[in-house]
């Protein structure tokens, strides 16, 4: 093939180009590209969030969802009526609605796909969200019922998650590799290892969206993600995984670059129960000696919001308590000298693969050797980390973001990874998860994020943020990412 | 010839049962639950112990092994532990590229080799030989990732001649399939033709000081033609050896390759699969790799006695 050839291909790819300009055509496909591919695609049994990015909101709509600002806003429920004791929930649901194969959608489903996630034997990945749901009622094909054991102030919040969206008994033994949902997009084919075709449901209930069909690719290499965006063999790149790359990208014409927040709590997770993390005393004295906007500039080339506690903060009920810790190695050493380690100590520091971690683990270790602790850093891939780290509960210090939504919870579980047992937060926790009333709530979450902040549960860095490129031309894309998803139906190509 | 191969043939199926056992030994014992993997930090145990149930992964480690080696011997390799497909398509479907590519990139390699080798040899000691080597030198010392990227960022995003990677498929046509692999298929050749081309070289250069060789030309013939009917032949035992070598250097390159290149070969299919602890997976590309290994080297072995008619009765 000469170069001739291509020459005149590509000058009759302008002319076409022309053409298509002049008679103000919008492009109506997109190819997005994704770090990682997902493991197969039903939402309801895994933890990827590669399946939420291709499949939520686009082929999978649950009752509630989640809107790109984070409000949730009524799904493929219409409307919903609480009862006086907070235990009973209605929804009514909207007509018309039909899954792709054609079947229409009734509370039938509904029953279905929330027995199924609750089930015993159910393989959903975050069953907790149905906790407390003691039955399911369909009380005629457009409404159904929710009987709770006791109030919860985030059942509609939890409903609006990918693992509760609706799914159908007919199809439910393919959903992996061709899931059936009720949303705006058809599952068309996945090449396993290069893309997944999305096209346009017709027969769709709400507006029709603009764009006509969706390809996702899978792109993990940072120098691979560079050169397929420079290529322009991309539209949109979601988490864009080079943040040094960013500035070139903001210089050039072609692009733009989208910074959002997510709900990703980026932290350094101290096991509580080992020695001499024990000590609140050493748990305070990493919290000095840490330099968090170092960390956000080495690390994340600037992109990313300090935190100082456990809190989101774009979430309305977030109080600044970055305060409680500022940056002061003398006093990190003071501390850990009354805490009887004045030449400071050994531990480790296990990183998994995110530049997050890694990058910022190796500042992170720079800055505990000021104030003479030493972290030996141990790179780890995650499903070792799972094994060690999280379920083992064999580590010192790790780095993760916590990426899940509204997920203070956590230091509810003394069990989980980072063990933190405080009575105290826990009976916080059972009154929040009781409490309907959104400024009590909101009172008792800022409580909640006071006491972990005093605490020193964990080294509290710097709020992930979003970052995603696309063409100029692009609009309508999320800047933030309240859940993972590329929500489709609002994208389309500016004139 | 029957007998050589018989030999060579039961040597292979010794390999490839040691190699089954110290596959599936490594990758248990690596640490990482598979279940775990796909639930997350928010699975509790009971959803844990239903997928673990639901995978067959309650089952001991030996019974795995057996169920693994026998479905194996009847061509069934199981069913991937996250994408819930037979494993037996998935590497099917992988083998579409990854094959085509290795194929192409050992194509590439010969081309450029032998060539050079020749021209090298036939003007030992002069600038050049002395350019082929440097610039095959400087061809071994590059990585063929760095030199990937290179190629991308000049002919894809520069040139714009070709996509920074993916592969459309090959139902779009044969020559949008090759177009897609040349530059992968350049980023893996150019380092083994480098070999390639040193080992042409010197082998050449060893059977051109031989007696026969001075004979040939004694008794009439040119230099070249001397090179072609008797230095060639003789020359090709090393280079075959080294080829074989190659073929297993290429699919093991491509697993670097094809993450650059993003394109959805075995390389890639095996880097996902370690990531999710899709153990199955792992196993049976790996297992798989081994036995093209093992072949490809068993018909080397043949391959010598073809050119080596010595090695026919040897035993």
């Amino acid at each position: 093939m000469g170069i001739f050839g291509l020459k005149s291909v590509r000058l009759a790819g302008a002319l076409v180009v022309g053409l298509w300009s002049s008679a103000a055509y919008a492009q109506s496909d997109i190819t997005i590209a994704l770090q990682l591919e997902p493991p197969h695609l039903d939402p309801t049994s895994a933890a990827a969030q590669a399946i939420d990015s291709v499949v939520y909101t686009n082929v999978f709509e649950g009752l509630t969802r989640f809107m790109g600002d984070g409000s949730i806003v009524p799904g493929l429920a219409e409307s919903w009526e609480v009862s006086e004791d907070g235990k009973t929930y209605t929804f009514k649901l909207r007509e018309g609605v039909a899954f792709h194969d054609g079947a229409p959608m009734s509370a039938e489903d509904v029953k279905f796909s929330l027995d199924r996630a609750r089930a015993e034997d159910s393989a959903n990945a975050q069953k907790a969200l149905f906790d407390g749901i003691a039955e399911v009622t369909v009380l005629d094909p457009a409404s159904v019922q929710l009987t709770l054991d006791e109030p919860n102030g985030s059942l509609l919040f939890n409903l609006a998650w990918g693992d509760a969206v609706i799914v159908s008994e007919a199809s439910i033994a393919d959903i992996k590799t061709n899931p059936v949902g009720t949303g705006a997009y058809k599952f068309a084919e996945w090449v396993q290892g290069d893309r997944i075709d999305l096209t346009r449901n017709d027969a769709y209930w709400g507006d029709a969206p603009a764009l006509e069909s969706a390809t996702f690719k899978f792109i993990s290499d940072p120098t691979a993600a560079f050169a397929a965006v420079m290529a322009e063999d991309v539209d949109v790149f979601d988490n864009f995984p080079a943040p040094e790359n960013l500035p070139q990208f903001e210089a050039d014409p072609r692009f733009q670059v989208l910074v959002g927040s997510t709900e990703g709590e980026t932290i350094l997770s101290t096991n509580n129960k080992q020695q001499p993390f024990d000590d609140l005393r050493v748990r305070q004295a990493i919290a000095h000696a840490i330099d968090r906007q170092a960390i956000i500039d080495g690390a994340m080339f600037g992109y990313g919001t300090p935190i100082g506690s456990h809190f989101a903060p774009h979430n309305p009920a977030y109080v600044d308590l970055t305060g409680n810790s500022p940056h002061d190695p003398d006093k990190a050493r003071a501390l850990l000298a009354e805490a009887g380690h004045p030449e400071g100590f050994e531990t480790t520091l296990h990183l998994p693969p995110p530049s997050y971690a890694r990058r910022g683990g190796e500042i992170i270790a720079a800055q505990l050797a000021e104030v003479g602790i030493t972290a030996e850093i141990i790179n780890v891939e995650w499903a070792q980390w799972l094994e060690s780290v999280f379920k083992g509960k064999n580590f010192g210090l790790t780095i993760v973001s916590h990426t899940e939504p509204m997920d203070i919870g956590i230091y509810a579980r003394p069990d989980y990874y980072f063990q933190y047992d405080n009575p105290e937060f826990q009976t916080l926790m059972e009154t929040l998860n009781t409490t309907t009333d959104p400024g009590e709530r909101d009172a008792l979450l800022q409580q909640a994020q006071q006491i972990i902040s005093e605490d020193y549960v964990n080294g509290y860095l710097f709020q992930l943020a979003k970052l995603g490129v696309a063409k100029a031309g692009v609009q309508g894309l999320w800047l933030n990412a309240p859940t993972a998803a590329i929500d489709l139906t609002g994208v389309s190509w500016s004139e | 010839m029957l007998r050589y191969t018989l030999k060579r043939l039961i040597s292979l199926m010794l390999s490839l049962a040691v190699a089954s056992l110290v596959i599936f030994a490594v990758i248990e014992i690596a640490p990482g639950d598979p279940a775990q993997f796909m639930l997350g930090v928010n699975a509790q145990p009971d959803t844990l112990a239903a997928l673990r149930a639901e995978l067959g992964l309650d089952t001991s480690k030996p019974d795995r092994y057996l169920a693994w080696v026998g479905g194996m011997l009847q061509g069934d390799f199981g069913t991937s532990y996250t994408y819930r497909t037979p494993v037996a398509g998935m590497i099917a479907d992988r083998l579409w590229v990854s094959l085509p590519l290795t194929i192409y990139a050992l194509v590439i390699s010969i081309l450029l080799a032998f060539p050079a080798g020749i021209y090298a040899a036939s003007r030992r000691g002069r600038i050049g030989d002395a350019a082929m080597m440097g610039t095959t030198q400087l061809g071994v010392a590059i990585p063929n990732f760095w030199f990937a990227m290179m190629l991308v960022l000049v002919f894809a995003v520069n040139l714009r001649w070709f996509n920074a990677g993916g592969f459309p498929g090959w139902d779009k046509g044969l020559r949008t399939g090759l177009h897609a692999l040349t530059l992968p298929a350049i980023a893996l050749a150019l380092p083994q033709a480098s070999i390639l081309a040193r080992v042409m070289r010197s082998a050449l250069l060893d059977v051109l000081g031989e007696d026969f060789m001075r004979t040939a030309r004694a008794k009439g013939l040119s230099r070249g033609q001397a090179i072609w009917r008797h230095g060639l032949r003789n020359a090709l035992i090393p280079v075959l050896t080294i080829i074989g070598l190659q073929v297993s250097f290429l699919l093991a390159g491509a697993i670097i390759i094809e993450q650059v290149f993003y394109l959805p070969g075995l390389g890639r299919l095996i880097f996902q699969a370690i990531n999710a602890r899709d153990l199955i997976v792992v196993e049976s590309v790996v297992m798989l790799l081994v036995f093209v290994v093992i072949t490809v080297n068993f018909m080397v072995d043949l391959a010598y006695a073809v050119v080596d008619p010595r090695l026919r009765t040897r035993t």
